[in-house]
């Protein structure tokens, strides 16, 4: 087995095998150089913990191979070629290099839970727990001014150095007085700014800090905005709701690897997880090539697994990794689970992606597209013609066209 | 001279959530007042929306508790349009709920709470072979208690504590506090399960998405019943969920249970958690239907203590007022009469003890005023204390056999008497028996599930929505922190008016215009604090209730004039304008 994946590797690694055709050899070389550059980089600084990742997945019964398995999976994941997998792990186990400050705006906590669920043990998990996690209010074991202080510090401490990272939009109606923490009832959109400030790049971790999220729905009565609104920085979205564990790890690798931001998608989405849409990859998707859907929920089709296009699912227009990646360790996903995707990583999707359980039209809400562009033209699908096969893709290439992540 | 402390974030809860308590020279509190420093509003958005969208909207009140809000948002839209929805439908919510339980209280003692109970650094001081012995008193099948075990938790963690800036997450909390009261072999046992409590609730979580799709906020329930027929038809499907509940079971009986009686031992002569609670009245509603009518917990409420009556719920009863909340309307209102719109008169400057036990200038409440986010619902005009215990109190009473057995033989077992379980102790213990019961009896619903599979594979009800119909309805039940309802009204095919009444609000309550304290607020009052900079009594008692503050506000404050033109009447589901 061991001499296969040998020769699957040198084979990848062989001149010419790069992630991107269009791009070439010494595009990858130079690339090569510079992160081989910046990893040295980040060696040089201070670990900020006593136990090295490499113990812990000792720790944890995970060997190398298993760890560089990890890492040419991460490898594909930011379309880099088999050829940088040292690269991508050595970047990983320099993660401590990073403080990390976690701030909770408006929020459900449902993202810092999202991160917990991760890794039984998986190394995104364990990678995770490997960060220097300065400030984090669900988790840290202080309380009151000496939690403040542990924030404080953090901040001055590793001014310009830490990666900001923020759950939850940033009520700003009066004042943003809908949101204080600490005994000096600071508001909550002063602390993301000064967060904000000082920080090396800021990650909003969620739908609310990338977009608003759920509170910002219309009418929005708290005006809550995204982390870039409130603040004017250039911030890295995350978003979904919750996003899974391997964007949030991903784009710190990311971030370790290039010391600047990812390839980005009109929406600050980082590419490598957001460029394709969720219906792109789908396991239902032969369903919907076949004409072959659910009509309605627990009907024959949906024990049989067909499409969920006509029971509302949004994965035409949403732009996400979950196909893929799946949740909770790859137990399941909604589509999985008969559903349907929701549209959560896509913004104001509260108000733009119609009712559950029908396809986009009939929507009783005002949307931020007036129904024109993508939407009409899935209305028209919705209203019949999807069930023929080539009708159904040939709509499917006419909305990739009409809605394509700028890049 | 009396002063005043802040504590603010309270942390280790899921949403924003401040203390302040008045202490006289004698370190014995006088006054406690606590806020919530976070609005967003979700109930004015719900307005005018499709009642399908409600439920995954609702859901995100909350990403701790995620399937409560889901479930009851649901339940309320289908009790509004008269559905019935298929038995495999119950059942396979049930086992969802079984899940989230089994997730969530665990994750509440170890991880949110148990540092509370739990000094870490005092657990490097212990002797690994002596506690590996001393697990066995507390049950016969110890988890993650092996020496070898202890020892490599002892090891991880000397590591983490040595190095200047690993502490992390532990750093800077109360550790070598005087009420602190276990051993440091004790210590060292909860913490190995505060580790293997880790990997437990990520395979809880498992439990979940196996019928629900993901964990956090699951999507697989829909007005009408659930959509994971493949899942449930699916024998490996099953298994799957059967293993890790298994599992899940096991760890609470062997690892939260026998800790809990550990805590129980130690820390029964600790005042500060043994003080009788404040309010005495317990709230509870029905849920975990496990099989046709059969129900693991009951409905009701008892006043001041008294077990020796319950009293069924008239929820025309139930009240809010805002007199010490920021909304523009003081009245004691009914939920569907409420007529207030956010009125933020934020804090006053004063001093408080600060970090280092000095006075220093500081922001306060206005105790006299509006000073919370958070309303005061009330029962008669009676604040109520729901949650596990209130819970595990109204079905004792009801005469609950499996509730009764459960509850008795822990206080065998610990020789705490009756009284102790109105208490911060009792009701940490009081979470874990509930844990327990589903534990031992959750899985009727499965096995029902299966016989029932074999004639009948319904999953979901069709209906309609007549946008000329007007229509209201309810969802509730007892949710891990408690009685939760969910009230919805439809009017021309969409959401008229939404409303959520929720177990932190109960809790978590400013005074009222009489100047009843909440639960929290009444805990605290008559609790000593042994060091004034360190108050890890106030952060253990308000953890005891497990809180769930951005749940707590999404709640009561958004009953904006236009959201409560009309009256309902709760008790009928049926349109009466």
């Amino acid at each position: 087995m061991e001499d296969r994946r040998d020769i699957m590797m040198s084979m990848f690694k062989a001149n010419g095998a790069n992630a991107e055709t269009n791009k070439d050899d010494k595009y990858y070389k130079q690339l090569k150089n510079d992160l081989d550059a910046r990893v040295k980089q980040l060696e040089k600084l201070p670990a900020m913990h006593d136990v090295s990742l490499k113990e812990t997945l000792k720790n944890e019964g995970i060997n190398r191979r298993d760890f560089m398995k990890w890492a040419t999976a991460a490898c594909a994941m930011l379309s880099l070629p088999a050829g940088f997998v040292p690269t991508v792990a050595k970047a990983a186990e320099l993660a401590d290099r990073l403080p990390i400050i976690w701030l909770h705006m408006a929020e459900c906590t449902g993202c810092s839970e999202s991160l917990l669920r991760s890794a039984n043990p998986s190394i995104d998990s364990l990678i995770f727990d490997h960060i220097s996690l300065e400030y984090h209010e669900t988790l840290m074991a202080a309380s009151g001014w000496q939690a403040e202080q542990n924030l404080e510090n953090a901040m001055h401490k590793y001014k310009g150095k830490y990666v900001l990272m923020v759950e939850g939009g940033i009520p700003m109606n009066n004042q943003g007085e809908f949101l204080t923490i600490g005994g000096h009832g600071k508001k909550g959109v002063e602390i993301a700014n000064a967060a904000a400030n000082d920080a090396a790049a800021i990650f909003a971790i969620g739908t609310c800090s990338s977009f608003g999220g759920v509170q910002a729905a219309a009418p929005n009565p708290t005006g809550a905005v995204s982390m870039s609104e409130a603040t004017g920085k250039n911030v890295i979205n995350v978003p979904g709701c919750p996003p899974s564990e391997k964007n949030i790890v991903g784009t710190l690798l990311h971030f370790l690897l290039y010391g600047t931001l990812p390839a980005l998608d009109a929406y600050n989405r980082p590419q490598w997880a957001y460029k394709r849409r969720v219906h792109d990859q789908c396991e239902r998707r032969g369903h919907f090539d076949a004409g072959e859907f659910v009509e309605q929920y627990g009907d024959h089709g949906a024990k049989e697994g067909y499409c969920l296009y006509k029971v509302g699912c949004k994965g035409p227009y949403t732009f996400n990794n979950c196909s893929k990646n799946k949740f909770n360790q790859g137990t399941s996903w909604p589509i999985q689970a008969g559903f349907g995707c929701m549209g959560c990583s896509e913004p104001d999707f509260w108000d733009t992606m119609g009712v559950v359980g029908e396809p986009l039209k009939d929507r009783l809400y005002h949307t931020t597209f007036g129904g024109l562009g993508a939407d009409a033209t899935a209305d028209k699908i919705g209203m019949g013609v999807l069930t023929l096969t080539a009708v159904g893709i040939a709509a499917h290439a006419t909305i990739a066209a009409i809605k394509p992540p700028k890049e | 001279m009396a002063k005043r402390i802040v504590v603010d974030p309270i942390t280790r809860i899921e949403g924003h959530l401040r203390a302040e308590v008045i202490v006289g020279d004698d370190g014995v509190v006088q006054d406690a007042f606590v806020a919530s420093t976070l609005w967003r509003g979700l109930e004015v958005i719900a307005k005018g929306r499709d009642p399908r969208n409600l439920p995954l909207m609702m859901q995100r009140i909350c990403g701790v508790c995620t399937y409560s809000h889901y479930l009851k948002s649901t339940m309320a839209v289908e009790n509004a349009l008269g559905i019935k929805i298929p038995y495999n439908a119950e059942l396979v919510r049930t086992l969802m709920n079984a899940a989230l339980f089994l997730h969530d209280h665990p994750v509440h003692f170890y991880h949110l709470h148990g540092v509370d109970w739990v000094d870490i650094t005092s657990a490097l001081k212990a002797d690994e072979e002596k506690a590996s012995k001393l697990a066995f008193k507390y049950t016969p099948n110890p988890i993650g208690t092996g020496a070898n075990d202890l020892k490599k938790v002892k090891e991880t963690i000397t590591k983490f504590a040595s190095h200047p800036q690993g502490l992390g997450p532990f750093a800077n909390a109360y550790w070598g506090h005087s009420t602190y009261k276990m051993s440091p072999e004790q210590n060292l046992i909860a913490l190995s399960h505060y580790l293997k409590a880790l990997e437990m609730q990520r395979m809880a979580a498992q439990m979940m998405a196996v019928f629900g799709g993901k964990q956090p906020h699951p999507q697989s329930l829909v007005v009408g019943g659930i959509t994971s027929v493949m899942d449930i038809l699916d024998p490996s499907r099953m298994g799957e969920y059967m293993v890790k509940f298994q599992k899940m079971a096991d760890f609470v009986t062997n690892a939260y249970h026998a800790d809990i009686k550990m805590a129980a031992e130690v820390y029964a002569t600790e005042g500060s958690v043994v003080k009788p609670v404040g309010v005495k009245n317990f709230m509870a509603y029905k849920d975990f239907m496990v099989g046709p009518d059969e129900y693991l917990f009951d409905s009701g409420y008892i006043l001041n203590g008294d077990i020796s009556k319950v009293f069924d719920i008239d929820e025309e009863l139930i009240t809010e007022e805002a007199t010490h909340s920021w909304y523009e309307n003081d009245g004691a209102l009914h939920p569907y009469d409420g007529e207030t719109s956010p009125k933020y008169t934020g804090f006053k400057d004063g001093q408080t003890v600060g970090p280092d036990g000095a006075m220093i200038d500081t922001k306060i409440v206005d105790e006299n005023a509006k000073y919370s986010w958070i309303k005061a619902p009330r029962y008669d005009g009676k604040p109520m204390e729901v949650g596990p215990l209130a819970c595990l109190l109204v079905s004792y009473v009801r005469g609950n056999k499996i509730v009764q057995d459960t509850v008795n033989k822990f206080l065998k077992d610990t020789g705490l008497p009756v009284a102790a379980l109105f208490t911060t102790l009792g009701r940490t213990a009081a979470r874990m028996l509930q844990a327990q019961i589903i534990a031992d009896n959750a899985m009727k619903a499965f096995n029902n599930l299966v016989q029932n599979l074999k004639v009948d594979q319904e999953t979901c009800a069709t209906y309609t929505i007549d946008k000329n119909k007007e229509y209201k309805g309810r969802g509730m039940g007892d949710v891990p922190r408690g009685m939760l309802s969910h009230w919805i009204r439809i009017k021309n095919g969409v959401c008229e008016n939404y409303q959520a009444v929720v177990p932190s609000t109960w809790n978590a309550s400013p005074k009222d215009a009489q100047g009843q304290h909440g639960p929290y607020e009444a805990d605290l009052i008559g609790l000593k604090i042994a060091d004034l900079s360190k108050p890890l009594e106030i952060i253990r008692i308000i953890h005891s209730y497990d809180p769930c503050i951005a749940c707590a506000v999404h709640v009561m404050d958004t009953k904006g004039n236009k959201l409560s033109e009309y009256k309902v009447d709760p008790l009928y589901s049926s349109c009466s304008e």
